[in-house]
């Protein structure tokens, strides 16, 4: 008899607190980032396909899926970084197969020697070309990331890939700028 | 040292460079262009957002060039600069004081204070109005007396001198804050300027003068905040948020400028300071001032230094210039030149031995040590985590550091490296978004033009059909004219459609053919053989004209589809083909009537009657070709079988002429040639209204006036044959006049006519009959 109560004692808590537990899964559910979205948001979202991807979704989505973290040039190492954090893998240097990471560069179109073909416009991931057939082109450099797309549709070579110039806003302190002595 | 003199008088510079950005936040619209004459405190850029600040001219003078120079920030960059010739006159631009401030609605002399370009002249370059429109409310408004740094003695010198006008600015910010409180922070080391400053506030007991400790850096604004309240400004937060508003003595001091005077801030107090000067000092400086102007009138002496060496700002938070070209502006508080024994350089780093120095030092209550690792290694989330932005870089921890690591800029390092990752993710994030927008707008796109192909398909699927059926519509007509040909054998040809043209055309031919073929039979006894041959070629050449005028009237009709245009075409067509047939009838008849000879036989006659049947149903088939090369409605088509007809009929009736003609030539000629001669005078009335009235084309009336005709012409004949003695031997026997048979020759054609009117009629009333005996 004792042992009918205690299995029924036992089964009722079992009961109540898997519907408790049932209810406050349901109720408290922890909304989380995918894990292809946070990837995402690491990338720097460029699209310039350097990573062999078409654009830098697809590229988290292969990440995601186990594909390598050092594919992403203009991201640099500081992506790979946060990538190699996110995803619990050792950092691995930038696969120079990609490219090299360099200098920030926006587009420049050297207006008097555009066409009007429009190619440009077709090419850019980010929709920083302004322009009309046979009207000149030009790129909106806060909206261009440099993802050098444009450069190679243009019939007549008029796009340069400029270096961004360094403002007084995004100036950095030199840490290690070499301190001049003088010698007597 | 600096603070022994009166604030002296820099004097005008040769050139002023005025930045256009002096403040935090974003630059004002220039106003000026190179060239333009300026006045002293005239606006030379305009305030276009709550965070731009204007610039005015310091001085009356040229604007001669407006470009990147030299600016004052650590980097030196060149930044846009509006580079002013003064004249030396000093003419001022209109003033607009507001004296009676208080009547005025706050917001007007916040834009006072705005147009006046005050910022916080602390150090900082805080937009002022800004500062002085807050959301809460304000507990206490803290004037900060407390220099910022050691060697700096700019608000000292103020509040001595100018204790006054200070208040009366603290007058006007407590009239826009309403504060609870004002605390008047000076550090007790310049008693002179706490004396000053308690002299001008003893009218008004709420303005508290407090005396504060002198340790650096107590001029900080939360340090000053804490030491005075008690109350710590939360991390991340800013002083309002714990009910306090701070204004530094130099900014009361321009307000009270701006608001009294309506003088703009194109000057402030700067200390000239340092070993290496020899008569330290403080001056007022025009904004724009190069800093070598104000070094001469300070005594600098380079060969004190062993490294030349300016610092901006004072010796702990201070920069250092790369160029003596760089102006004063509305934050430069102290230049200062020190020796080299009185700032030793810094010497190499070493390695941090933990001693927790800099933790003591810390006014903010930081771990140093920590965030020095964290950014060193560039681990910044790590050094977030331990309030990197909640150092003030004062510089104590690296004062302090026995391993000379010059911490701050460590601190700075990593403080620029976190906010430039922000910036990047900020435009990764816009990037993110104006290519998934674009991703969607390319969808879009396609979705689109997806339909439209579709619609186009679906439409040439359509036309298709319609075409499908047309060309099965187009079989029918081709079988319809197979049968038609097949008919023509017994020319019951109802085929069908028909056209007004072709009837035209076809009338026309019939009309000239039974000219011919009367005009032949008219004349044959008088006749030669050769004369007849002319004639005949004389009809062969109207026939052959007629019937290229069908052709081209054909052509025109085949070549054009839209109906209403062709219906036009072709009646222009048709008249020319009426025209020329008409024509080509003249001439044959002209030729007849040349001749005299009468010499004729039946069987010519015949031949001709024979042609002029076989050219009628040419006729009656293209018109009956043409007619179903167009899409004639079904209404059309009735009319077309009927013109068919009356064509057929015509060419009958003239054959019939003919023959009949021919039949009556030998025996009845004498009476035949009477019978007409009377009918003539009338009838070439009636000829030309016939042929007004052909042309018209409208079938119904020349039924009409063909029933009309008719009737006249029976009346006539009946009117002869009631009487033919009478004229029969006048006229009968003068066949040889010209004029007669020139008359004559237009009877027969009328008469012609009027009979192919009739057979019209019949026709419509019994075509297939009609057609039956034309057979026979």
């Amino acid at each position: 008899m004792t042992l009918l109560y205690a299995l029924f004692a036992i089964g009722l808590l079992a009961l109540v607190f898997g519907l408790v537990l049932g209810y406050a899964a349901i109720r408290f559910k922890v909304e989380s980032d995918p894990l292809v979205e946070q990837i995402d948001a690491i990338l720097p979202q460029t699209q310039c396909g350097q990573c062999g991807f078409p654009g830098c979704r697809p590229y988290a989505e292969a990440i995601a899926n186990g594909d390598d973290i050092n594919k992403c040039p203009p991201g640099g190492e500081a992506t790979i970084k946060q990538l190699a954090d996110l995803m619990g893998v050792e950092a691995k240097p930038l696969d120079g197969a990609h490219g090299e990471a360099d200098v920030k560069r926006v587009a420049f179109i050297r207006e008097d020697e555009c066409i009007g073909c429009t190619k440009c416009i077709q090419a850019c991931p980010v929709d920083a070309i302004v322009g009309a057939s046979k009207q000149m082109h030009t790129v909106i450099s806060a909206e261009c990331t440099g993802c050098d797309l444009c450069v190679e549709p243009c019939p007549v070579d008029c796009i340069d890939m400029l270096p961004v110039k360094p403002t007084a806003a995004s100036w950095r302190w030199q840490l290690d700028a070499i301190p001049v002595k003088t010698l007597d | 040292m600096s603070n022994q003199d009166l604030i002296g008088k820099a004097g005008l510079p040769e050139r002023l460079y005025l930045t256009v950005k002096q403040h935090i936040g974003t630059e004002g619209q220039l106003q000026v262009a190179v060239g333009d004459q300026v006045l002293k405190g005239q606006a030379l850029t305009r305030s276009t957002n709550l965070f731009s600040l204007p610039i005015h001219a310091p001085t009356s003078g040229q604007i001669t060039a407006i470009g990147p120079h030299v600016s004052a920030h650590p980097s030196g960059m060149a930044e846009l600069t509006v580079e002013i010739t003064p004249d030396g006159q000093d003419r001022w631009h209109s003033l607009t004081p507001l004296p009676d401030y208080q009547q005025l609605p706050k917001i007007k002399i916040i834009e006072a204070i705005c147009d006046a370009g005050i910022a916080g002249m602390g150090g900082a370059g805080f937009p002022t109005h800004i500062k002085v429109s807050p959301k809460k409310d304000v507990e206490f408004l803290i004037i900060n007396g407390a220099e910022c740094e050691p060697y700096i003695t700019a608000d000292d010198r103020l509040m001595r001198e100018h204790a006054w006008q200070i208040r009366q600015g603290i007058d006007v910010l407590c009239h826009l804050l309403n504060p609870g409180h004002v605390l008047i922070a000076i550090e007790d080391n310049k008693p002179q300027a706490i004396q000053a400053m308690q002299v001008a506030c003893q009218e008004n007991p709420d303005y508290i003068v407090c005396p504060i400790p002198t340790k650096y850096p107590a001029g900080g604004e939360k340090q000053l905040i804490q030491v005075l309240t008690g109350r710590e400004v939360p991390h991340g937060r800013l002083p309002i948020d714990v009910g306090v508003i701070m204004q530094n003595v130099g900014t009361c001091f321009a307000v009270a400028d701006a608001i009294f005077t309506g003088k703009p801030l194109i000057q402030r107090v700067v200390t000239l300071t340092g070993e290496a000067m020899q008569r330290p000092s403080n001056v007022w400086a025009l904004l724009g001032t190069p800093v070598n102007h104000l070094l001469a009138q300070a005594g600098y002496q380079a060969q004190r230094q062993n490294t030349p060496r300016l610092i901006m700002g004072g010796p702990m938070m201070g920069f250092s210039l790369v160029s003596d070209q760089v102006p004063v502006v509305k934050s430069t508080n102290c230049i200062l030149a020190p020796t080299d024994q009185e700032m030793i350089l810094p010497e190499e780093e070493q390695a941090c031995i933990r001693c927790s120095a800099c933790a003591d030092a810390c006014p903010v209550s930081l771990l140093p040590q920590q965030l020095y690792w964290h950014s060193k290694a560039k681990e910044l989330d790590k050094a977030q985590d331990y309030h990197l932005f909640d150092c003030i870089e004062c510089g104590a921890c690296a004062y302090v550091c026995p391993s000379q690591i010059p911490l701050v800029h460590y601190y700075r390092v990593a403080k620029a490296q976190v906010r430039q990752q922000e910036e990047e993710k900020q435009k990764a994030d816009k990037a993110r978004d104006r290519f998934e927008a674009r991703k969607e707008r390319l969808e879009q796109e396609k979705t689109e033009r997806e339909l439209k192909h579709q619609q186009a398909a679906e439409a040439r699927r359509q036309a298709m059909a319609s075409k499908e059926t047309q060309a099965s519509s187009n079989a029918a007509a081709a079988l319809d004219r197979a049968k038609q040909r097949q008919a023509l054998d017994q020319p019951a040809s109802d085929s069908g459609s028909n056209d007004r043209v072709a009837a035209a055309i076809a009338r026309a031919k019939a009309r000239k053919e039974a000219q011919a073929a009367e005009g032949n039979t008219v004349a044959p006894a008088e006749q030669p053989p050769e004369q007849n041959k002319q004639d005949k070629v004389a009809a062969a050449i109207a026939r052959a004209k007629a019937k290229k005028a069908a052709q081209a009237a054909e052509n025109t009709q085949a070549s054009d589809n839209a109906p209403a245009e062709t219906d036009k075409q072709a009646k222009v067509a048709a008249a020319v083909a009426r025209a020329k047939a008409k024509k080509a009838a003249q001439a044959a008849e002209k030729t007849e009537t040349s001749d005299s000879t009468p010499a004729e036989t039946d069987k010519q006659a015949k031949v001709a009657a024979a042609v002029a049947r076989a050219k009628a149903k040419k006729a009656a088939q293209a018109a009956e070709k043409t007619a179903t090369s167009d899409s004639a409605p079904a209404e059309t088509d009735k009319q077309a079988k009927v013109a068919a007809a009356v064509a057929r009929a015509k060419a009958r009736k003239a054959a019939q002429e003919a023959s009949t003609d021919n039949q009556s030539d030998t025996p009845a000629e004498a009476k035949e040639k009477p019978v007409k001669a009377p009918r003539a005078p009338r009838k070439v009335n009636k000829t030309a209204t016939d042929n007004a009235k052909a042309e018209t084309d409208d079938p119904k009336a020349q039924r009409i006036a063909a029933a009309i005709e008719q009737a006249k012409a029976r009346k006539v004949q009946k009117d002869q044959a009631a009487k033919p003695t009478d004229e029969e031997p006048g006229i009968a026997m003068a066949p040889e006049v010209t004029i007669d048979e020139d008359k004559k020759q237009r009877v027969a054609a009328a008469i012609a006519k009027a009979k192919a009117r009739k057979a019209k009629q019949n026709a419509q009333s019994s075509a297939a009959n009609q057609q039956e005996n034309t057979e026979e």
